[in-house]
């Protein structure tokens, strides 16, 4: 086990290092065949990431086709409820596609653009990712192939729908577990076979390296915002920060401009399905170990033969078996604790939420409202919990009829 | 010396070139690979690439996918095909065993209690698709003090400098993957394959083997032309995909088209 650094001692923008580590974990394992496709990726993003003129074109993007900033929204009646903490949820759900995918596909899009490639890959899990890039390649007059487990197109038919609406091609995979990873294997292949034209778009912080440090970057516009809005509205930085992991790109968005602040607590919220202690869940940080999938060292879910095990959660989006190298990392040296909840508690989050504020959010960042309405009773009312609402619920709403007993 | 630098010594001699079928352990069941690698030599295999079966095969095609589903059907793990290596070693201590898998099942075990273990079953080399040699110092040291051989891949998009780098680290042999894509794909321009080839040659002198693309007597011919090593992938697992229930006729096909591929390369 490595010692524990002193985390008021790190350099925070340190990390990764320039071959993406993250400690122990991060990394770029992958196949040869793969390996200059990844390096000129790697050379193009180092290129641009401070090239003024493509930040402004980001940002302008970003303001305009977005909407960005979104609101830093004080949830009074929910937090008078819960009779602790101020909640306020960072309102990515307003953004245009409803989720935060949507800052981290223009950014790798525009990417793709400076790069000359014409095609564009995506995998998804419950939707939000295929949509966002299937809306950004509309855009640009990109090609745009999204790959989809079977089982994710079969519980997320509407937003399969919108992505054929927009002009891509949605292929449904059906090896392995039919979700999310099986997604990612197919979108790897794709990208060995036709590397020369395509430029695949990780809606994730998983991946080989530079995947997980430029994703980071492009949704660490959350944080940057939820920061300075914080400032302004509470005069003060929050004192914990609450969001929902999968694979964890809206997670380290908030987190990432917050990681010096040492006073800012930090809670990562992975699905815990039917329960960690039943097996069934998707939850790598609280109840995996470190491996290798997806390009990367990180906590993965294996059994003892080091095969990735099938997930389970209500949420298509958390429902991975692994998690970003940067989100282990934070793990290990304990600048950021990971807890999980259930199924049945996530749902108890999306109508809590749904009745007493109005607003509909999605099933993945329903766990992070699950969990504030554990975290913020332990607080006084003079405390402040932002959470990040990473979207909106308008894609579950067959999902929670059907659990419910209803058929729309 | 080891079992590979012997194997390709004497086939140079000899004027030949390897002959490297793969094979998933486990597929259809584990208790036809055994006897399926002893088949395979007798046909004409120098060497046998043995597949350790992952969950998540992100660098092969839907064949070399399905034979490893089906060979985790009965949870064929690292373990297991370390024992089937031991057993076929009983009858036969001459012909290479190189196992090629995935890194995660590796992890699991540790690098070191794997290299051991391997050594002592019998295996000459490893080949991890999700390992660059930029990542790969702890488990070649592991390898080295263990003996064996740290295969690596080399793709037609690889540039010279990488490929020194490469070679620096790999022993045994390199595998030059002749396609862009996954395995089971299937155009194969074998004038492209030349002179990648003699490029290779430029920078090292390990012995190279060609795989991906391969999959009858005449594409094994051109190949064997100018490389050290055939490798024959996903037109083997076929065989096996499509006589799952018939281990009779699995042997019978394969060594029927490993014959071919033989005769074929000693001839032109």
């Amino acid at each position: 086990m490595n010692a524990i650094p002193d985390l008021h001692s790190i350099d925070w923008n340190n990390f990764p290092d320039k071959n993406g580590h993250f400690g122990q974990y991060g990394g770029c394992f992958a196949a040869e065949t793969l390996m200059e496709a990844i390096e000129s990726l790697r050379n193009a993003y180092e290129s641009l990431k401070n090239d003024p003129g493509f930040q402004a074109e980001f940002d302008k993007d970003l303001a305009h086709y977005v909407g960005r900033p979104s609101p830093l929204y004080h949830a009074e009646r929910w937090s008078r409820e819960l009779g602790g903490a101020q909640i306020y949820l960072k309102r990515e759900d307003l953004n245009h596609t409803g989720a935060h995918k949507i800052n981290n596909t223009i950014g790798q899009a525009l990417l793709a653009k400076h790069m000359g490639k014409k095609r564009i890959i995506a995998e998804t899990g419950a939707g939000q990712h295929g949509v966002a890039s299937a809306t950004i390649a509309a855009r640009l007059g990109l090609e745009c192939i999204v790959y989809m487990g079977e089982l994710d197109v079969a519980r997320q038919a509407p937003n399969v729908y919108r992505m054929k609406l927009l002009g891509a091609e949605v292929r449904p995979v059906s090896s392995g577990s039919k979700t999310l990873k099986d997604a990612l294997n197919e979108a790897m292949r794709d990208w060995v076979t036709y590397v020369d034209e395509t430029f695949y778009i990780i809606g994730t912080v998983a991946g080989p390296h530079p995947y997980p440090m430029m994703v980071r970057d492009f949704q660490s516009v959350i944080g940057r915002e939820a920061r300075e809005q914080c400032l302004t509205q509470t005069g003060r930085l929050p004192d914990a920060l609450v969001a929902c992991v999968g694979g964890g790109s809206n997670a380290i968005g908030l987190f990432h401009p917050f990681l010096a602040d040492t006073d800012v607590k930090i809670y990562g919220v992975e699905a815990a399905g039917d329960g960690v202690k039943t097996g069934r869940h998707a939850a790598p940080l609280c109840a995996g170990e470190p491996g290798v999938l997806h390009g990367n060292r990180t906590y993965i879910m294996d059994d003892s033969d080091g095969q990735i095990i099938e997930t389970h959660s209500v949420s298509a989006g958390l429902d991975y078996p692994g998690v970003g190298p940067e989100h282990s990392w934070l793990k290990d040296i304990g600048r950021a604790n990971y807890v999980s909840v259930t199924d049945d508690e996530a749902m108890e989050g999306f109508h809590g939420l749904t009745r007493i504020e109005g607003i509909i959010p999605a099933l993945e960042s329903s766990h992070a409202l699950a969990y504030v309405m554990k975290l913020a009773p332990t607080m006084s009312p003079d405390q402040n919990i932002v959470v990040n609402l990473s979207g909106r619920g308008d894609k579950d709403i067959n999902t929670v009829a059907a659990l419910e007993g209803i058929t729309l | 010396m080891s079992r590979l630098a012997a194997c390709f010594d004497k086939l140079k001699a000899e004027n030949k070139t390897a002959l490297v079928p793969y094979v998933a352990a486990g597929d259809p069941n584990p208790s036809v690979t055994v006897p399926l690698m002893h088949h395979m030599v007798e046909n004409g295999a120098n060497i046998i690439e043995l597949g350790v079966p992952f969950s998540d095969p992100m660098a092969d095609g839907p064949t070399i996918q399905l034979s490893m589903e089906r060979a985790l059907v009965h949870h064929t793990g690292l373990h297991n095909v370390l024992d089937m290596v031991k057993e076929f070693r009983i009858k036969d201590q001459e012909t290479p065993v190189v196992l090629m898998g995935y890194l995660n099942p590796i992890e699991r075990m540790g690098y070191v209690p794997f290299a051991e273990a391997a050594s002592i079953a019998g295996v000459d080399g490893v080949l991890t698709v999700d390992l660059p040699p930029e990542e790969g110092c702890d488990l070649v040291a592991a390898m080295n003090d263990n003996a064996l051989n740290g295969i690596f891949l080399i793709a037609p998009t690889t540039i010279n400098e990488r490929m020194g780098k490469i070679a620096e680290v790999g022993s045994g042999f390199l595998y030059y993957v002749s396609l862009k894509g996954v395995t089971g794909s299937n155009i194969l321009d074998v004038d492209e394959v030349a002179n990648k080839l003699a490029n290779i040659r430029s920078i090292t002198d390990l012995p190279l083997g060609v795989g991906f693309g391969i999959k009858d007597a005449e594409s094994a011919i051109a190949v064997s032309k100018v490389a050290d090593a055939v490798i024959v992938g996903s037109a083997i697992v076929k065989k096996i995909e499509s006589n799952a229930d018939n281990e009779a006729a699995i042997l019978q096909e394969i060594g029927e088209l490993l014959a071919a591929m033989r005769q074929g390369m000693d001839t032109a």
